[in-house]
C-alpha cells in the first residue's frame, strides 16, 4: 500500500515549462501546492561549455526518468513500432533548462485554421484525413496572457505590431500586442546580418525572433554573454529565462510550493465519482499517495497522454478522462526537418552566439501568402541562427565536393568550418486520422508499465510545405551569396520530438476534445492539463510561449473558480 | 601570443611527450579575456564576478609529464589498427597535424571504456575484418601496409565491398568517422584534441565564457585561447561555492 501524505490543495505533475509557470499564479492565490518532478535541482555550475559532454554523451538527457521509457514509433498501424530516444529532460525547470528558449507567440490564424481556410479557399482545401478544429478561443483570448509571461519569464524580442502600429523591424504578420517586448532582442552578428539584407533585397521583412534569454539585467539576471552552448545545455549566468530560475523560485518563495525532487508519478487515483483523488509516485524504493483537490498534470505531451492511459479505474476502464475515447488522438510533431544547408565562400564568424540569435521570415508561415494556387494550406517560419560548435563543425556537409575523409577532406574542413549553415524551417502540422498516440503492447518500461506508442506520418500537405519552404530557402541563401546548396529529404514517420503536440486536445465538443476551453477535462472536473498536449494547431513556430501563456491561465481560471471546481 | 603553429606537432614522438612544454596560456592573454567578459557582465555583479574569478584562476597546467596510460578497452593490436585507420582518416600531412597528434585514438580507447561502451564489441568484429581482409588478400596486417592500399581497403569499407561489419561496411566506418572526428576536435579534458590541434585545425578560437561583438566580428583573427571548459573551476567538482551565486534555485540543489 503507498503510504498516504497530508492532502494538499493542488498537486502538479511536472515542474517543466507549464507546471512551473502554472505554479506561480496558484501560490500568489495562497493555494498550497506539491509539485512532483522526476527529476532534481540543477545549477549554473552543471552547464559547463563542453560540446562532447552536452551533445555526443547527451548529458542533459542522461539518467532520467524519461529515456526509461521512451516512445516507440510506427509510421501506419501496419508496421513494426521502434523504440527510439527521448529528447525531452527530467529536472526543475524541465527543458527549459536546455531548449533553444525561442519564444513566439502564434499567428492568430493557428487559432482559426478550419474556418479561415474555409472561409478564404473553400472546405475542400482542407485535406480530407485531418482533424483539424478551431481553438475554443482566438488570438485575443490568449494576448494578455503572453503579455503576462513575457513580462514575468523574461521574453527578449523585438515587437512588430503594437496596437495595431505595424513596426517592420518586427514581425508584421504577428497579431495585435498590447505593448513592446520588456528587453531588446538579442543583438545582431555578421552572419545575421548578411542574411537580413539579403532578405531585404528579396522584398522580405527579416526581423530578430524573440527569446526567453535576458539582453539586459532583468529580475537580477544578467544578460547573455553570446558564449554558445545554450543547444542542450543550460545557462552558466542564468540568462536562459528557464522556470527553475524565474517562476519557480518566485513560487517558493511564497511558502506555499513543496517541490518534491526524484518522485515518479506512477498514477492519478479516482473516487467512484469519476473525481481524481490524487496521485501514486514513486521516491527512492517507497511508493506514496499524495491527495490533492485538484490535479494538474504537467509533463510533456507523450507522458500527459501515458499516464491517463495508464490510470483505469472502475469509471475510466479506458484510461482516465478517456470514455470518449480521445485521449491520444489528434497528435502532431512538428515537421522541423527537411532543412537546406548551404556554402559560402567566406568565414561566417559563427563560432559564437546560439541557436536563438538569428534571423526570421515569416512571408511565407501561416497563411501570410496567398494559397490560391497551391496544393496545401499553412506555411513555414524560415529561420537561420549563429552557433557552431568545432565536433559538429568537422561533421559538416562536403557539398560533393570531396570523400568525408582523407587529406583532400581535411583540406576541405581547414578552409570552410565557419563557411556553412543550416537553416531551421517550421512547418505548420496538421492532425489527421490515424496519427495517435497509445500504450505499447510489448515494449515495458523498468517498473513493467507500457510504454507510449506513436503511429503517425506526415501528409502530403506537410511534405508540400516542405518542398515549397526548402525552394524559399534556397532562394534567400542565393541571395546572401552562397555558393552551393544541399536540401535533405521532405520526411515521413514522425519520431519523438521536443514540438509534439496534442492527444489530450483542448476544445469545446466532448466528443472530440478532452479538454474544455479551461484545459480541464470533459470528464474529470478537478483534473487539468497543461501542455502542448492541449494544443490543436502546431503553428510554424517553437510551441513553449504558448504552452506557458495557456498554463497561466488554466492556473488563473482554478484560482477564480476554485469553489466550483472543488465541488 | 603568436598563433599555435599548425606544424608544430606534425614530428610529434614520443620523446617530445617527455620534454616539459610551455604553457599555452599568457598572461596577457588571460587579462584580455577576463576584462571583455567583465565588461560586458558589468551589470551583474555576482556573476562576472564568477567569471572574472575562474579566468584568473585557468592556467594550471604548465608543466606536462609523459604519463604512463593503460589502454582502457582496446587490445593492443586493436589500437595499432585503429591508429593506423585514423591516420588515413585525418591525416598528418602538410597542411598540419591530424589525427595522430591529437591523440584520437587514445580518446577512443578511453570513450569506448565510458560513454561509447555500447560499441565495444562492434569495434572488436570491425578492426578484426579489416585485419583479416588485408591479410588474406594483400598478406599483411592493415597498419603494415602502404597508405594507398590502406585508403583502398577503407573505402571498400565505407562502400560495404567487404562484409564482416556491424551493422555492416559503411556503418561501421561512419562510426569510426565519426568517433575519429570527435577524439580530434573535443574537448582535450577527454583525452583528444591534445595541444589543441583539431581546434587549431579549423581556426576555431576557443572557449570563453563570453563573447563581444568585437570578438565575434574578429572571427578567425581572434587569438586562440587554449583553454579546456574544465580550466574554468566554476566547472569542476572542487568548485568553491562561496562564489556562487545563491538567489533563484540553486538554494535548493
Amino acid at each position: 500500500m503507498p503510504k498516504r501524505l497530508a492532502k494538499t490543495d493542488v498537486v502538479i505533475v511536472g515542474m517543466g515549462a507549464a507546471g512551473g509557470v502554472a505554479a506561480l499564479p496558484l501560490t500568489n492565490a495562497g493555494l498550497k501546492v506539491i509539485g512532483l518532478e522526476a527529476g532534481g535541482w540543477l545549477s549554473p555550475r552543471d552547464f559547463a561549455p563542453d560540446e562532447l559532454r552536452n551533445g555526443s554523451r547527451n548529458w542533459p538527457q542522461s539518467v532520467q526518468k524519461a529515456a526509461s521509457e521512451a516512445p516507440t514509433v510506427r509510421a501506419t498501424s501496419s508496421d513494426t513500432a521502434i523504440q527510439g530516444g527521448h529528447p525531452m529532460m527530467n529536472a526543475v525547470g524541465g527543458t527549459t533548462m536546455h531548449y533553444w528558449a525561442q519564444s513566439w507567440r502564434l499567428n492568430p490564424w493557428d487559432f482559426k485554421v478550419a474556418s479561415e481556410t474555409k472561409q478564404r479557399y473553400g472546405e475542400s482545401r482542407i485535406p480530407e484525413d485531418s482533424t483539424v478544429e478551431d481553438w475554443p478561443f482566438g488570438y485575443e483570448e490568449l494576448e494578455p496572457y503572453y503579455d503576462k509571461i513575457e513580462y514575468t519569464v523574461g521574453i527578449s524580442g523585438q515587437a512588430g505590431n503594437v496596437q495595431g502600429k505595424k513596426n517592420t523591424a518586427g514581425n508584421i504578420f504577428e497579431g495585435k500586442r498590447q505593448r513592446e517586448y520588456p528587453m531588446k532582442p538579442l543583438r545582431s552578428s555578421p552572419f545575421t546580418d548578411l542574411m537580413g539584407g539579403a532578405a531585404q533585397s528579396l522584398g522580405w521583412n527579416p526581423f530578430q525572433g524573440p527569446a526567453a534569454i535576458t539582453t539586459e539585467l532583468f529580475d537580477g539576471r544578467p544578460p547573455c554573454q553570446y558564449h554558445g552552448f545554450c543547444n542542450k545545455g543550460g545557462c552558466h549566468v542564468k540568462a536562459k529565462s528557464s522556470t527553475a530560475f524565474t517562476v519557480i523560485p518566485k513560487a517558493v518563495d511564497t511558502g506555499n510550493l513543496d517541490v518534491v525532487t526524484f518522485a515518479r508519478v506512477t498514477q492519478i487515483i479516482t473516487d467512484d465519482s469519476g473525481r481524481v483523488t490524487g496521485v501514486d509516485y514513486i521516491k527512492g524504493s517507497e511508493t506514496f499517495f499524495q491527495p490533492a483537490d485538484v490535479v494538474l498534470l504537467a509533463s510533456y505531451a507523450y507522458e500527459n497522454v501515458r499516464l491517463l492511459q495508464l490510470s483505469k479505474s472502475r469509471v475510466f476502464p479506458n484510461g482516465l478522462a478517456n470514455n470518449s475515447g480521445q485521449v491520444g488522438q489528434h497528435y502532431m510533431t512538428h515537421h522541423q526537418g527537411a532543412p537546406v544547408t548551404a556554402l559560402f565562400d567566406r568565414d561566417l564568424h559563427n563560432w559564437y552566439g546560439l541557436p536563438a540569435q538569428g534571423v526570421a521570415i515569416d512571408e511565407w508561415a501561416d497563411d501570410n501568402f496567398d494559397h490560391g494556387d497551391l496544393d496545401f494550406i499553412g506555411g513555414a517560419n524560415l529561420w537561420v541562427h549563429t552557433d557552431r560548435k568545432p565536433m559538429s563543425a568537422a561533421k559538416m556537409s562536403t557539398f560533393g565536393e570531396t570523400r568525408n575523409w582523407g587529406s583532400d577532406w581535411k583540406a576541405f574542413i581547414m578552409k570552410n568550418a565557419d563557411r556553412t549553415n543550416s537553416s531551421y524551417i517550421q512547418k505548420t502540422t496538421l492532425p489527421y486520422e490515424g496519427n495517435y498516440l497509445d500504450l505499447d503492447p510489448v515494449v515495458k518500461d523498468p517498473l513493467g508499465f507500457p510504454v507510449t506508442r506513436i503511429t503517425a506520418r506526415y501528409r502530403d500537405n506537410e511534405k508540400r510545405i516542405a518542398a515549397f519552404s526548402q525552394e524559399k530557402m534556397e532562394q534567400w541563401y542565393l541571395e546572401a551569396g552562397a555558393i552551393k546548396i544541399v536540401k535533405y529529404g521532405l520526411g515521413n514517420s514522425m519520431g519523438a520530438t521536443t514540438h509534439a503536440y496534442g492527444g489530450t486536445r483542448m476544445g469545446l465538443n466532448s466528443e472530440t476534445n478532452v479538454v474544455d476551453e479551461w484545459g480541464f477535462s470533459h470528464e474529470v472536473p478537478n483534473l487539468g492539463v497543461l501542455g502542448a498536449s492541449v494544443m490543436g494547431s502546431s503553428g510554424s513556430r517553437n510551441p513553449t510561449l504558448t504552452v506557458q501563456a495557456l498554463s497561466w491561465r488554466t492556473a488563473e481560471h482554478l484560482v477564480n473558480n476554485w469553489r466550483s471546481i472543488v465541488g | 601570443m603568436k598563433k599555435k603553429n599548425l606544424n608544430n606537432g606534425q614530428n610529434n614522438s614520443k620523446s617530445d611527450l617527455l620534454e616539459e612544454r610551455p604553457t599555452n596560456h599568457s598572461r596577457r592573454n588571460l587579462l584580455k579575456g577576463a576584462g571583455l567578459v567583465g565588461a560586458a557582465a558589468v551589470s551583474a555583479i555576482a556573476t562576472s564576478h564568477v567569471i572574472a574569478a575562474d579566468s584568473a584562476s585557468t592556467n594550471s597546467n604548465s608543466k606536462r609529464i609523459a604519463p604512463r596510460e593503460a589502454l582502457e578497452a582496446l587490445t593492443a593490436e586493436e589500437a595499432e589498427t585503429l591508429a593506423a585507420i585514423c591516420d588515413c582518416l585525418i591525416p598528418s600531412d602538410e597542411h598540419g597535424p591530424g589525427a595522430r597528434e591529437a591523440r584520437a585514438v587514445h580518446y577512443i580507447d578511453k570513450s569506448l571504456a565510458s560513454h561509447n561502451n555500447g560499441s565495444r564489441h562492434n569495434y572488436s568484429v570491425g578492426l578484426n575484418a579489416i585485419n583479416e581482409f588485408a591479410r588474406k588478400t594483400r598478406g599483411k596486417s592493415f597498419p603494415e601496409l602502404p597508405l594507398d592500399q590502406q585508403n583502398s581497403i577503407l573505402l571498400a569499407v565505407q562502400t560495404n565491398k567487404i562484409s564482416g561489419f556491424i551493422p555492416n561496411g559503411s556503418g561501421f566506418f561512419n562510426m569510426l568517422r565519426s568517433h575519429t572526428i570527435d577524439g580530434t576536435f573535443c574537448d582535450p579534458y577527454y583525452g583528444g584534441n591534445q595541444e589543441f590541434v583539431g581546434w587549431d585545425m579549423l581556426r576555431y578560437p576557443g572557449i570563453r565564457l563570453g563573447a563581444s561583438e568585437a570578438d565575434v566580428s574578429a572571427g578567425a583573427s581572434l587569438l586562440p585561447n587554449h583553454q579546456s571548459a574544465y580550466d574554468h573551476s566554476t566547472y569542476t567538482k572542487l568548485a568553491d561555492n562561496s562564489l556562487l551565486d545563491t538567489e533563484g534555485g540553486d538554494g535548493y540543489a
